[in-house]
């Protein structure tokens, strides 16, 4: 189905109602989606930079001055998409007891000599960007890693928006 | 050779599946297939056969559960049937348990490397049964009944159907039993055994599988049930043949299977983005003063690393390079259940659709390393509970998909994960008293159908309505269930706060359920899920995990003076800090923060509680807005403790009205006190570095962790080489277990 603009808007915004979801949920997805959501993002954030993909909630890989960043919607930039941004993060661990069960009540969180939380908060809006739940000790996981030039033109037939 | 071939063209099967296997590996095509000329030709005709045989499918699967006696077929569904080529790659599959597109295949595929055309022979009217996960099966537990489907002396292809059993005789009741540790407590194997002919299941088979199982009315009465729906699906084959003809039929199902690997390719440029994926999720094995052999006596945590490589042409790769060990416990996963993990999933979130069939299997390269849990190359392990690894390790595929479907636009269908169907709370005993005394039950209840499912980036997540196993999950009417565990009648099910995964779109939250012993004697209590670490890769784009499951349970109680004196009894246990069941009961309470029990005894009147399972939350909790906040307290879902600390909100509430009220000066006043904590707590990510790199240098882990370490180091050079080089380490650089 053709999901109009205004709609996808109040989607992003989580202000569909179940009987307006669930039509876009369980129907033919419309073929033009990414163009409109990042017609959306690009109108909404009002950045003179040019978005190139959504990675997340909160942040977007966009073109500047040749470099391919992660930039924050606050405006910090992360640097280099191929690296992983987590890695400029202010990182917390809960590695105690006492800090888990400010979340979870007591027999419900991990124990922390087995699993620990890590919260990732961008560090100028100190945003919550993603929690890792991980053996202390373990490598920060990089999510994702986009091959932007091979969706733009094997996918969508046409050149990357910096690259036009 | 010495009996005349029954592949086609006087070929022999053997012949025929070499031949497949090597077109597909030439061309990259299924049969090498170019061009699908039936549905280029004439698609409505094309549409109306796989049509006719999906709904053949679906009617055989529909007709047949209502023979099955087991209520884990009756009233959840867990029953699939297929139809396959002669060589065993499914055409077609019915609705039902998903995780089984690929499973039986492998089963068919064994029966043909092994010779089985030639010895015990292959015929028209012929039953097969099949339980062992070394031939494409997930767990012992899921019975396959295969029968070959004849043509003017070719074989033409096979139907298979599958349930799940209640009981499969193995070490202890029950159908995932977690004090498995090698292939001989795994219960019955039948390993692609040929157990009838002329379309009848043999006396003596039936006979001595009886006898095998604690449930034989259930055995007898499901093994009819897939042979009738076999029986079916072969009429509606022949029924086929004689309407489009055979040569018809014999390119149709090459070109389905080629279209369904298409149909893949094409939906992933649809709905993904190429590139590299990762996430991890953890299991824990908390065995080491539990397990009954001296080997098993091990505390580990299972490492499931998962690289998904989205390729340009559309193609997926699948890699659990990295997993940790197999070992002396029943989480060992063989190929048919990764494969079956993964189908299910799969068909859920990106491949769902009439046409699923072994097209889609071969559109998707995986890795399973050698000697890992995801491949343990080693048939005397336990292979009967693997989905304490699959369930968890599966999140990881959810996610990486979901980091995809957003970047895509399709925020509607992101699902970070989903609550572990874990908590199987099984075991049995034997009536001591009433109609049915001396005779067994089995606790095998099956509303571990209904955990909570992980949010959108629109929405919450589903509440006690997801499977990840099953996509028609239901957690069922406790009066069916009681049906057949009498023994352990419910006292209560009721919502348990604080389940959810927090988030700006919450997970699915869920209820815990309290029941006792009753009318019995001999009783064995056990039950699967994770507890000392969080499950599956968590929540998503700043979403946490669910809750982690514990066990809580009462002996020596005074409950049957309760009943007597009509007194108040425990119906939960929404705070553990402040026990409901102190509060009720006299009695011996234990709590312990571990999911995974190996089997107790339990008396009459012993009280159990059990919690099932939330799911991963979406986005910055901070962000949740407060009216949902408030919906959420006057839900239960969330107590106002863990919803001040979390989101922020300070609620009060309003004894008059029934229902929380949002204090917005004290909220706006916690909301800063977080985020100026967030400042405060947190570290650089060269001061996280450091701090976590001198206690690797320093081994400062707990044995669980270092053995995952060591293991993951040991199977994966890759792996390894990525974990010294992120740590800085040197290269020959390894932990010891203090």
């Amino acid at each position: 189905m053709d999901v109009d603009k205004k709609t996808l808007e109040r989607m992003m915004e989580g202000d569909l109602k179940w009987e307006e979801l669930k039509p876009i949920i369980s129907g033919r997805k419309d073929q033009n989606r990414f163009d409109k959501i990042m017609e959306i993002l690009q109108e909404k954030l009002n950045w003179k930079e040019k978005i190139l993909l959504p990675l997340h909630e909160h942040l977007y890989i966009v073109a500047k001055e040749g470099e391919r960043i992660v930039k924050c919607d606050c405006g910090f930039e992360f640097g280099d998409y191929q690296i992983n941004w987590k890695h400029k993060c202010k990182i917390r661990v809960r590695d105690t007891f006492e800090s888990i069960e400010k979340l979870y009540p007591k027999m419900m969180g991990s124990d922390p000599e087995w699993e620990e939380l890590r919260e990732f908060f961008c560090p100028n809006c100190f945003t919550l960007l993603d929690v890792e739940a991980v053996p202390p000790g373990y490598p920060i996981i990089f999510n994702f890693l986009p091959d932007i030039d091979a969706f733009y033109e094997k996918w969508l037939g046409r050149n990357p928006p910096d690259k036009e | 050779m010495s009996i005349k071939p029954i592949g086609w063209d006087g070929k022999t099967i053997k012949e025929m599946l070499e031949e497949s296997e090597k077109l597909l590996k030439d061309s990259k095509k299924y049969h090498g297939i170019e061009r699908l000329s039936l549905k280029e030709e004439d698609p409505f005709k094309y549409e109306k056969a796989y049509a006719s045989l999906r709904g053949a499918l679906v009617s055989a699967r529909e007709t047949a559960l209502h023979i099955a006696a087991s209520p884990i077929v009756t009233e959840i569904g867990e029953l699939c049937f297929a139809l396959y080529t002669p060589e065993g790659d499914s055409i077609v599959v019915s609705t039902g348990i998903l995780v089984h597109v690929h499973t039986m295949s492998e089963g068919i595929k064994f029966m043909i490397r092994e010779g089985y055309e030639e010895d015990p022979s292959i015929n028209q009217g012929d039953i097969f049964l099949n339980n062992d996960p070394q031939c494409g099966n997930v767990h012992t537990t899921d019975v396959q009944t295969l029968i070959p489907i004849f043509w003017e002396k070719e074989l033409i292809g096979w139907a298979g159907g599958v349930t799940h059993q209640i009981d499969i005789g193995g070490i202890t009741p029950g159908h995932t039993l977690v004090s498995s540790t090698q292939r001989f407590d795994d219960g019955v194997y039948y390993t692609c055994r040929k157990i009838g002919s002329n379309d009848k299941i043999w006396r003596d088979h039936m006979i001595g599988a009886k006898k095998s199982v604690r449930s034989p009315m259930y055995w007898e009465l499901d093994e009819k049930c897939r042979l009738a729906g076999n029986l079916m699906i072969r009429d509606a084959v022949y029924e086929f043949i004689e309407r489009e003809g055979i040569e018809f039929y014999k390119k149709f199902m090459r070109e389905a299977i080629e279209e369904g690997r298409r149909i893949v390719l094409e939906r992933v440029k649809e709905r993904l983005i190429p590139g590299r994926y990762r996430a991890a999720s953890f299991m824990d094995l908390p065995m080491k003063d539990q397990a009954w052999l001296p080997l098993a006596r091990v505390d580990k945590i299972s490492n499931q690393p998962m690289e998904m490589i989205v390729k340009e042409d559309g193609g997926l790769s699948i890699s659990f390079d990295g997993a940790s060990a197999a070992g002396a416990n029943a989480f060992n996963c063989d190929k048919g259940a990764m494969e079956g993990g993964q189908w299910v999933l799969l068909t859920q979130i990106l491949i769902y659709g009439d046409k699923v069939n072994d097209g889609a299997y071969y559109a998707v390269e995986k890795y399973y390393p050698l000697g890992s849990w995801a491949n343990p190359g080693d048939p005397y392990l336990s292979y009967q509970a693997p989905w304490g690894n699959l369930i968890p390790a599966y999140t990881t595929v959810m996610k990486s998909l979901s980091y995809a479907l957003f970047s895509r636009g399709f925020r509607e269908e992101v699902v970070p994960g989903y609550g572990f169907t874990g908590d199987s709370i099984q075991g049995g005993g034997i009536y001591s008293a009433g109609p049915l005394k001396g005779e067994r039950w089995m606790l095998s209840t099956f509303e571990i159908s209904g955990q909570g499912l992980g949010a959108s980036a629109v929405k919450d997540g589903l509440n006690w309505g997801y499977a990840m196993w099953n996509p028609e999950s239901d957690l069922g009417d406790v009066e069916t269930w009681e049906l057949f565990q009498g023994g352990i009648p419910y006292l209560s099910r009721k919502v348990k706060p604080n389940t959810p995964g927090h988030g700006k779109y919450r997970g699915g939250a869920n209820y815990a359920g309290v029941a006792f012993i009753a009318n019995s004697e001999k009783v064995e209590f056990f039950a699967g899920r994770e507890g000392l670490v969080f499950h599956g890769s968590g929540g998503m784009h700043g979403g946490y995990p669910n809750a982690t499951s514990y066990r809580l349970i009462a002996k020596n109680t005074n409950l049957e003076e309760i009943f007597r004196q009509q007194q108040n009894y425990p119906l939960g246990d929404p705070d553990p800090t402040d026990g409901e069941f102190e509060r009720y009961l006299k009695a011996d309470i234990t709590r312990i923060p571990i999911g995974t029990i190996y089997p107790i005894a339990l008396e009459n009147y012993d009280v159990i509680h059990f919690s099932e399972s939330g799911g991963p939350g979406y986005g910055d909790p901070m962000e949740r807005k407060l009216e949902s906040v408030k919906k959420d307290l006057d839900e239960g879902l969330y107590t106002s403790d863990i919803v001040k600390n979390v989101y922020g909100v300070v609620a009060n509430f309003d004894d008059d009205k029934n229902e929380w009220e949002i204090d917005n000066e004290a909220t706006k006043i916690q909301k800063q006190r977080i985020m100026d904590e967030r400042k405060s707590e947190s570290l650089s990510f060269e001061e996280f570095w450091k701090k976590e790199r001198d206690r690797i240098l320093k081994g400062d882990f707990y044995e669980a962790v270092t053995t995952m370490y060591l293991e993951s180091l040991r199977l994966s050079t890759k792996w390894g080489r990525e974990f010294r080089e992120f740590w800085n380490l040197d290269e020959d650089f390894q932990l010891e277990v203090k």
